[in-house]
């Protein structure tokens, strides 16, 4: 049986909608952070609640309570304003400064925890993972229902955080995308800052017990910068992002469940595995992206690299045809002239032939009315720019074939157009060969 | 200059849309500007001048007070910055804006009425109606819904640009629009600036081409740390002597660099 789960809505049910409220509340802030290149400082606000966790324990002496959910806030975003102080002190960048500050922090809450460990119900295996496993257990009565604890609580600060979002959408962007403008608008964009990071406090105590820290540091920044991937549109990415935590938090739990009885041991922590199936999400949006992924990156370059070797192609058939050599070349002799692979040749003569530029008779590859103009276009924009390089630029004489040759494929007819003006339309390049006049469309001026 | 605009009457002080007095700027106690004073007529399209690492960024931004000074006073329109943020525009310099942010021309123009329409008010159809309309003035409007990344250099400038006009601001305080921009991209931004003026609007422009001070601007700073000179473009502006330092522009060099650039954004 690969999937052997028993599922139990009472148990699971719950487990599960707390990972998604978890991931979720966390998910919504995390979309500002990754776009204010900011993610570090959510794991760093994550990690150091600690200290403040554990003072308050220390002076209230209770758990859940009101004190210790303010003095682990205050800790918070005491974090990020220590960042802030510390890079403005001296030549340390931000990244150094949120070390210094979140590891000290965290590290003292550590301590802390360990010190009072006897007289504390907080062990630090649970800082880690926290116990979302236990999350059924602790219920509070709601309308005669009861429901956990921490699904109440998390709750609370999904409400929070989607108001939060959806109030200060317009703020959040523009503090965001230009902190400059946010201020000279009126809307500071340090206070902006703050509040986001209060928020990213109050949801990383929130999430604290029940799922733990590695959960929270992964929610805040992997499904937005996952979603970021997917999309260009902010109002996508955001609702794309809720989308990724409630999937990632699904998988987890499920996977929690399912993927060690592969290997024969008992089921592991969901919150973890919430965070590895986050993990796994990125991975494919990184593979799969529309736009900035792998695998679209990687057919986009192949596709530039084969029509500039198809330009190749056609540009060594017309010099060919100028010094009145063989106008016709053979598949392998293409290959050995430009330093090409066979099968970039092969694809490059099928498209060719496809646009009807050049002809294949025997393996004997020659130009068309149609490839001679292409051709012809590539070796003036090559040689204008050869003259343009010499003479304006002031290139030196070995430079100007390599400049040029990378060039050409960019040039269009304005651009050659602009180059022909600026040198008084010259006849001839640096090394004297001639400049070949374009052809005029059909009903273009000029 | 006309030193009566100074200090020696308060009426006369109000006009003026930048008065900048002994003002210097530091990174780490190193000077970047130091000791600009500077009084700006109102209603003149000034041009900033002046080599690379001359502290004309760090001028601008210690106006709208983005970075500390180390002395000096600022005033704008007779009163502190803070005071008259409303009335301040700024066109940031194309390499301090983040691209691939995810929003497309129009947001970027709306983000200049974010002040007229408030805190956690929502962004209207008027006001995106005005923001269309500013696009259109700059020739942009078939491009609203493109991502910013996908603009070229030209447009990624028409759209600061459009922004800057729905501010409505009374001075406007540019960095670099000029830069690496095409041929109607210019043409568009120097008829935007002279609408500017002709409604009495001060704009102050950090400029590189120096063939163009002269047709653009009425009045020019030249700033190399220090003011070197400032006045009307007539009298201190010497095209000869600039001409020396500065040397030709290749700007058909900064075209295909902006067609390479471009094509590899899309990949």
């Amino acid at each position: 049986m690969i999937f052997a789960i028993s599922w139990n809505w009472s148990l699971d049910g719950w487990i599960v909608l707390a990972g998604i409220l978890a991931a979720v509340s966390a998910a919504l802030l995390g979309n500002f952070l990754v776009l204010r290149r900011m993610s570090m400082l959510g794991d760093a606000i994550s990690h150091s609640v600690l200290p403040g966790l554990a003072a308050a324990f220390f002076i209230s002496g209770t758990r859940n309570s009101f004190p210790m959910f303010i003095g682990a806030v205050f800790v918070g975003v005491l974090t990020a304003y220590l960042t802030q102080w510390i890079r403005g002190m001296g030549k340390v960048d931000e990244g150094a400064s949120m070390g210094v500050v979140f590891t000290s922090l965290f590290a003292l809450g550590l301590v802390l925890i360990v010190q009072g460990a006897d007289r504390v119900d907080l062990d630090p295996g649970c800082v880690l993972y926290g116990a979302i496993e236990q999350t059924p257990l602790d219920q509070v009565q709601l309308g005669g229902v009861g429901v956990p604890r921490a699904v109440v609580t998390l709750g609370i600060v999904t409400a929070i955080n989607t108001l939060f979002v959806l109030l200060f959408y317009k703020e959040l962007k523009l503090s965001s995308f230009d902190p400059a403008l946010s201020t000279s608008s009126g809307l500071s964009a340090g206070l902006m800052h703050y509040l986001l990071m209060t928020l990213v406090a109050i949801t990383a105590v929130a999430s604290f017990e029940s799922v733990g820290n590695i959960l929270v540091v992964a929610m805040l920044v992997v499904p937005p910068a996952s979603a970021y991937m997917l999309t260009d549109r902010l109002p996508v990415m955001i609702g794309l992002s809720v989308a990724l935590a409630t999937l990632a938090a699904v998988l987890g739990h499920l996977g929690a469940m399912a993927v060690p009885a592969w290997f024969g041991f008992e089921s592991t922590t969901t919150a973890g595995m919430m965070a590895v199936a986050s993990g796994l999400i990125m991975l494919l949006a990184l593979a799969f992206a529309p736009r900035h992924g792998i695998v679209v990156k990687w057919c986009n370059q192949r596709w530039l690299a084969i029509s500039i070797l198809c330009d190749d192609i056609v540009a060594l058939l017309y010099r060919r045809e100028e010094r009145q050599l063989p106008c016709v070349v053979l598949e392998n002799e293409l290959c050995r002239e430009l330093q090409a692979g066979t099968w970039s040749i092969y694809f490059s003569l099928v498209w060719l032939q496809q646009r009807g530029e050049t002809t294949d008779a025997n393996q004997q590859i020659a130009l068309t009315e149609k490839g001679r103009d292409r051709a012809r276009n590539l070796v003036r924009s090559h040689r204008l720019w050869e003259n343009y390089l010499a003479s304006q630029a002031m290139v030196d004489g070995n430079r100007l074939h390599g400049l040029a040759e990378r060039f050409e494929h960019f040039t269009g007819r304005e651009l050659r157009e602009q180059l022909d003006k600026e040198m008084d339309a010259p006849s001839h390049d640096p090394h004297g060969s001639v400049i070949p006049v374009e052809k005029r469309e059909e009903g273009t001026s000029l | 200059m006309n030193n009566t605009l100074s200090e020696s009457s308060a009426t006369a002080t109000k006009a003026i849309p930048l008065s900048i007095d002994d003002l210097t700027v530091a990174y780490h106690r190193k000077p970047v500007i130091w000791d600009v004073s500077l009084d700006l007529p109102a209603g003149s399209l000034v041009g900033v001048v002046g080599p690379n690492g001359a502290g004309k960024s760090t001028l601008l931004k210690a106006v709208m007070d983005l970075i500390p000074r180390a002395s000096g006073r600022i005033k704008v329109f007779g009163e502190s910055y803070a005071d008259n943020r409303g009335r301040v525009g700024y066109v940031p310099q194309r390499e301090s804006v983040d691209w691939d942010f995810p929003v497309d021309a129009l947001d970027v123009v709306t983000m200049g009425l974010y002040r007229e329409i408030g805190w956690c008010f929502p962004v209207r159809k008027k006001h995106r109606q005005a923001a269309m309309e500013a696009l259109r003035r700059v020739g942009m409007a078939d491009l609203a819904n493109r991502q910013i990344s996908q603009l070229s250099g030209g447009q990624q400038q028409r759209t600061f640009l459009a922004r800057a006009l729905v501010q409505d601001a009374d001075l406007y305080l540019m960095d670099e629009p000029f830069a690496a921009v095409d041929a109607s991209t210019e043409r568009a931004i120097v008829d935007v600036l002279r609408d500017m003026r002709a409604r009495g609007k001060t704009a102050v422009v950090i400029h590189h081409d120096l063939q163009t001070v002269a047709e653009y601007f009425d009045y020019v700073v030249l700033l190399n740390m220090r003011v070197v000179a400032h006045g009307s473009v007539k009298d201190v502006f010497t095209p000869e002597n600039l001409q020396k330092t500065y040397g030709g522009r290749l700007t058909l060099l900064d075209e295909v660099t902006e067609a390479m650039r471009h094509q590899r954004r899309k990949l």
